[in-house]
């Protein structure tokens, strides 16, 4: 099966896909300028309100604002809000109401090809979505190294991660009822990810689960290129997150055929 | 006849265990009007997938324009056009722009998607909705945009699954009319259907399939000709069940039916039937003679009425 839809996945056609999923949102603006205060008010809240709390926290033996510590987890954070939003909330309503993919097959696109468009649209608005929060950081202060600016590719590889772990999710989706399931899911990641604190918080066990949150390792990957502070486990977080999103993608288009050509 | 554009040998789709299509057979020449008719669940939904170039056959083979849509799908798919049972616009978007969407699928150039949408519009009566969105248009109108929609490549072939259910008789004329004029244009047409009026009017070749097979194939006329009598007379009497009348009614026909609601009794010369029975002093609530139609060879063929 693999050998079957990996060598020919998807086509130049995939771009299509991409193409109309921008005709859709073009009709669908608030969407788009809500992602984009997202970030915005993310770092006002957490940046202005709980740094006056917290006021400054040690890092690798360097004190900085709270702000500067929280915000490469936020940008993680948000990247993984915008793709489960979009490609669960949007993705169920074309496979399973609108059923606009069936009428997407009946043209010279294969399956692969839908499973594809839906990535690139997925990093394309990851990309917008990324700068413009890098943008609003620097600007309300919150960066305390140039190389910042590495959090903007590597928002991409986050946001490929869960964007096809999203899609692969989203076909095991029935109806409206089983969104509350992704929340059940959702929630917990975003509150015990480390993303607002340290990992070293944690009892040693408990800590061993949070390390395998997808989330933990996009903002912990994150925060070290935000401040500057690289190491070379970096290169085994960002590993797992392109293994995460490869998997996602072959089980979201294997689960597509199984859908929408029986 | 001319040039084969379809053909399938032993086609078989099989879900798990099930078996929706169990083995047919097909060959339909270019500028054809074909016909799949069946009751629901016959199989036709699964056969109009295998041969849109969308499912893979679970069995058999299938060459359309002379290419194996296994294989080459996107090219086949690329002559086809496709109007799906369930109407699958997309909602969000206004009429016009579900029509270019769609041709860019086809990688046609903005400059040809502009002029087809224009005329599609027109052929569709919704050259004025062309900005409104689709989820306001009504049913029939959706249904005419799906059609135009799976015009914009000008395809050879245009497979069409049950086309008019749900609509009111007037959009099913409009939309009759609308195939006529694509028929007359030299398109091949593949209809399912299971109205009897349907069929009788747009094919002019048809087969019934029922629980996977194929039962019967044929023009209509010589179907109706091959299967049933010249006229049939229909009886209802104010009892509740028909069946009982079925050793009442043997002698004044060769061949008698009880549905729920009435007695079928297939003869060659109706009037004279029911003169014999008014003589033989039977009163059946109400008398009518008609001639034999495709639900009357469904009928014989299958047991049962096409609409159940």
């Amino acid at each position: 099966m693999l050998t079957r839809v990996l060598p020919s996945f998807g086509s130049r056609r995939s771009w299509r896909v991409f193409e109309r999923n921008f005709m859709v949102y073009r009709t669908q603006w608030l969407m788009l300028v809500s992602g984009f205060f997202e970030p915005l008010f993310y770092l006002l809240s957490i940046g202005i309100g709980l740094n006056r709390l917290v006021g400054t926290i040690d890092v690798g033996g360097r004190p900085i604002s709270y702000a500067a510590f929280v915000a490469p987890g936020m940008l993680a954070t948000s990247m993984m809000n915008g793709a489960v939003i979009d490609s669960i909330f949007n993705t169920f309503f074309r496979l399973r109401i609108s059923h606009a993919y069936d009428a997407v097959l009946s043209t010279p696109l294969d399956v692969t090809d839908v499973a594809l468009g839906e990535v690139w649209w997925a990093l394309a608005r990851a990309a917008v979505y990324s700068a413009s929060f890098l943008v609003c950081m620097t600007l309300l202060g919150d960066t305390v190294s140039a190389w910042v600016i590495l959090c903007w590719p590597a928002a991409l590889v986050v946001s490929l991660a869960f964007s096809s772990l999203g899609l692969a999710a989203t076909t095991y989706i029935r109806s409206w009822q089983d969104f509350d399931l992704v929340s059940l899911v959702q929630l917990p990641i975003f509150l015990f990810s480390a993303t607002f604190f340290p990992i070293s918080v944690y009892p040693r066990w408990l800590g061993a689960l949070v390390a395998a949150s997808p989330l933990y390792q996009a903002a912990t990957l994150m925060r070290g290129l935000g401040l500057g502070q690289f190491s070379w486990v970096m290169i085994p977080r960002l590993a797992y997150l392109v293994a995460l999103g490869a998997v996602g993608l072959t089980i979201a288009a294997r689960r597509f055929r199984r859908i929408l050509v029986p | 006849m001319s040039e084969t554009i379809l053909e399938a040998h032993g086609l078989v789709k099989r879900f798990g265990d099930f078996e929706a299509v169990r083995g047919i057979d097909v060959s339909i020449a270019r500028g054809e009007s074909f016909g799949f008719l069946g009751p629901n669940g016959a199989g036709k939904t699964s056969t109009m997938r295998m041969i849109s170039a969308v499912s893979a056959p679970s069995s058999g083979s299938i060459r359309i324009f002379g290419l194996d849509p296994t294989t080459d799908g996107p090219a086949v798919r690329a002559r086809l056009g496709v109007v799906p049972q369930e109407d699958n616009l997309e909602l969000e978007l206004s009429v016009r722009l579900n029509l270019e969407m769609f041709g860019r699928y086809f990688d046609l150039p903005r400059r040809v998607i502009r002029e087809r949408t224009r005329e599609l519009l027109a052929f569709a009566q919704l050259s004025e909705r062309a900005e409104d969105r689709v989820d306001d248009l009504s049913g029939g109108m959706k249904r005419r945009l799906t059609i135009a929609r799976a015009l914009i490549n000008q395809p050879e072939l245009l497979i069409l699954d049950e086309p008019t259910t749900g609509l009111d008789p007037q959009a099913r004329h409009l939309l009759w009319d609308r195939l006529y004029r694509l028929k007359r244009d030299g398109v091949t047409l593949i209809v399912t259907t299971h109205y009897m009026d349907e069929a009788e009017q747009l094919c002019d070749r048809l087969v019934v399939m029922d629980h996977g097979r194929i039962v019967a194939e044929g023009a209509p006329r010589a179907l109706i000709e091959q299967h049933s009598s010249r006229e049939v007379v229909e009886l209802r009497f104010a009892a509740d069940s028909h069946e009982e009348y079925l050793d009442v009614l043997a002698p004044f026909a060769p061949r008698v039916e009880a549905l729920p609601d009435r007695a079928l009794l297939y003869v060659e010369d109706g009037d004279a039937t029911l003169h014999d029975i008014h003589a033989s002093g039977l009163t059946p609530a109400s008398a009518l003679v008609r001639r034999s139609s495709l639900e009357d060879v469904f009928l014989r063929l299958t047991g049962r009425t096409l609409v159940d």
